[in-house]
């Protein structure tokens, strides 16, 4: 009875899958390679724990390596209230690409670290690391309480830390580690041209002050770490006002990574990414697509909500209603919080009351320059 | 490197240079037909209807998903130990995820899940489990991390396969979420 042994095979992979939507584990199965089996070399396995990714000069008491250097992007990634710590490691006399603002281009060896922590104590540290071939390590650390950070299991890990309510901060499979770092032109998302210009944004949401020895883009250029780099203002958004600049920039960090006019989902004609480069002064920077009504069915989106955004009316805009939700469904972003962040939620909110129907047109995304 | 090639690079990179230098067209979609058939993707998209031998495949609606016409407003209700269940077509499924639909597959112009999809989205989705390969994550019970196990080869050939396959208009209804 094939069709009866197909049917009881389908509702086991329901129960299976049930559990990983359950837990908020979305896919994480540990059984989803990325590569096709027989066309790409094995990865480049990531080290075992923290420590020997040359974090540390003093692994035991958590001293960071003299080369290893701080920085903070003036628009952070929010992650459920984390507190986050950021180093990159350069390797000497190899300067970044620095050509295109919004696209740095790396050199091998380059090694990047963020470390996630909750009411004091660290839960992840996320390490990347741009390898000789070119292709970029993903790998994820979870702290014990012992002190020690090892690699964590490539499906990610659903419960690190728990926020109540049934919600908890989850460390991110592989597979989701590149679903965001890798649509955007560059896989470093925080580390750019815009992110690191001294033209800092006072108002940013969840803005973080610069920790003492922080690089930024006049630091890089000091010190020769920068090729190819345009002369030019400070980089900063085009926006209205300083309300405007800070969700725009918000934006740009949460969900441009996705949301762009160069990555696999361009076609969605929705850019919320900000340049580097210098911009005419507009409303909206370089943000496109803003109040197009919304492409195809979104599970649990009320008919209210037609356009991305609709000026004036935050209840109806379709951007403000699937940030404010975390049905897996629905939520934006899709992955990397539990939580719905009322302080952004807050500022967007009123940002999208004060426009003015006339003031915001559609606009067309501009062609991809690669 | 190119900034789509980059993007792309995890997800679906050696395939594009692989598909360009593969067998001729037919080859590829007679592979392609052979993997959705040993795949059982048939098994959850292609309706079921009620024949002489008790339920069979609808051909005629054939990977065309849930049909619209089958409405169904909230999810089922069930008492442990069941986690899980599917309607009569076997097409809607119903967990704790919520009511999920089996997709239409076909190359319907307005309905085709696929219409807009380009290849390497197509394998994106399959080896992340997430709509456009970035968005929601695919609803159980589609085991696509089973089909994200495939060689990039293989996945072409789905995507063929699925290309040239009769048209078939239905719109599959958006996904119900879970009971409050």
């Amino acid at each position: 009875m094939p069709r009866l042994s197909i049917c009881l095979a389908g509702a086991a992979v329901a129960a299976a899958s049930a559990l990983a939507v359950g837990s908020g584990l979305s896919g994480a199965s540990g059984a989803a390679p990325l590569r096709g089996a027989a066309t790409v070399p094995a990865p480049v396995p990531a080290p075992p724990t923290l420590a020997e990714t040359g974090l540390y000069a003093d692994p035991a008491r958590r001293i960071v390596a003299p080369g290893n250097r701080p920085f903070a992007p003036q628009y952070p990634l929010w992650t459920d209230g984390a507190t986050k710590r950021r180093w990159i490691r350069l390797p000497e006399g190899a300067p970044i690409d620095a050509s295109d603002p919004d696209a740095w281009d790396f050199p091998a060896g380059t090694r990047f670290w963020k470390e996630f922590s909750f009411a004091g104590q660290p839960v992840e540290t996320r390490y990347i690391e741009r390898l000789a071939d070119g292709s970029w390590l993903f790998a994820a650390y979870r702290w014990a309480p012992d002190g020690s950070a090892t690699l964590a299991p490539a499906g990610g890990v659903a419960r690190v830390y728990d926020h109540g309510g049934g919600r908890a901060h989850a460390i991110p499979s592989v597979t989701d580690c590149k679903v965001c770092h890798m649509g955007a032109p560059v896989p470093v998302l925080g580390f750019s041209a815009l992110q690191l210009s001294l033209d800092r944004d006072p108002a940013a949401l969840h803005g973080e002050v610069p920790p003492e020895g922080a690089l930024d883009l006049a630091a890089l250029q000091a010190e020769g770490r920068l090729t190819g780099a345009r002369p030019g203002p400070a980089p900063r958004i085009a926006a209205g006002d300083g309300k405007a600049r800070a969700v725009l920039g918000y934006l740009h960090a949460n969900c441009g990574h996705c949301h762009n006019a160069t990555g696999p989902l361009a076609a969605l004609g929705l850019s919320l990414r900000q340049t580097g480069a210098a911009a005419e002064a507009g409303g909206q920077g370089t943000a496109r697509g803003l109040t197009a009504p919304i492409r195809g069915r979104v599970p649990g989106l009320p008919a209210t909500a037609a356009a991305r955004i609709k000026a004036g009316h935050p209840e109806n805009s379709a951007l403000l209603v699937r940030m404010a939700s975390r049905v897996p469904a629905l939520q934006m972003p899709p992955l990397g919080t539990g939580l719905a962040d009322e302080e952004a939620i807050a500022a967007i909110r009123d940002w999208i009351a004060a426009m003015e129907e006339d003031a915001v047109q559609p606009q067309r995304i501009p062609e991809p320059e690669h | 490197m190119h900034r789509t090639a980059l993007a792309l690079a995890a997800l679906a990179l050696p395939f594009a240079a692989q598909a360009q230098s593969d067998a001729p067209q037919d080859d590829l979609v007679a592979r392609g037909e052979y993997l959705v058939t040993i795949g059982g993707c048939n098994d959850c998209h292609t309706p079921l209807k009620m024949g002489d031998n008790g339920p069979e495949p609808d051909m005629e609606r054939m990977l065309s998903g849930h049909p619209a016409e089958i409405v169904i407003e909230g999810p089922a209700t069930l008492q442990a130990p069941w986690a899980s269940a599917g309607n009569v077509t076997n097409t809607a499924w119903s967990g704790p995820w919520g009511v999920s639909f089996t997709a239409n597959l076909t190359p319907d112009p307005e309905t085709g899940v696929l219409r807009d999809m380009p290849l390497e989205l197509f394998v994106a989705t399959m080896r992340t489990g997430r709509h456009q390969g970035q968005g929601r994550a695919i609803l159980p019970p589609m085991p696509w991390f089973n089909y994200g196990a495939a060689t990039d080869e293989d996945l072409a050939a789905i995507y063929a396969y699925l290309q040239q396959i009769p048209p078939v208009t239905n719109a599959v209804p958006a996904p119900l979420p879970p009971a409050q």
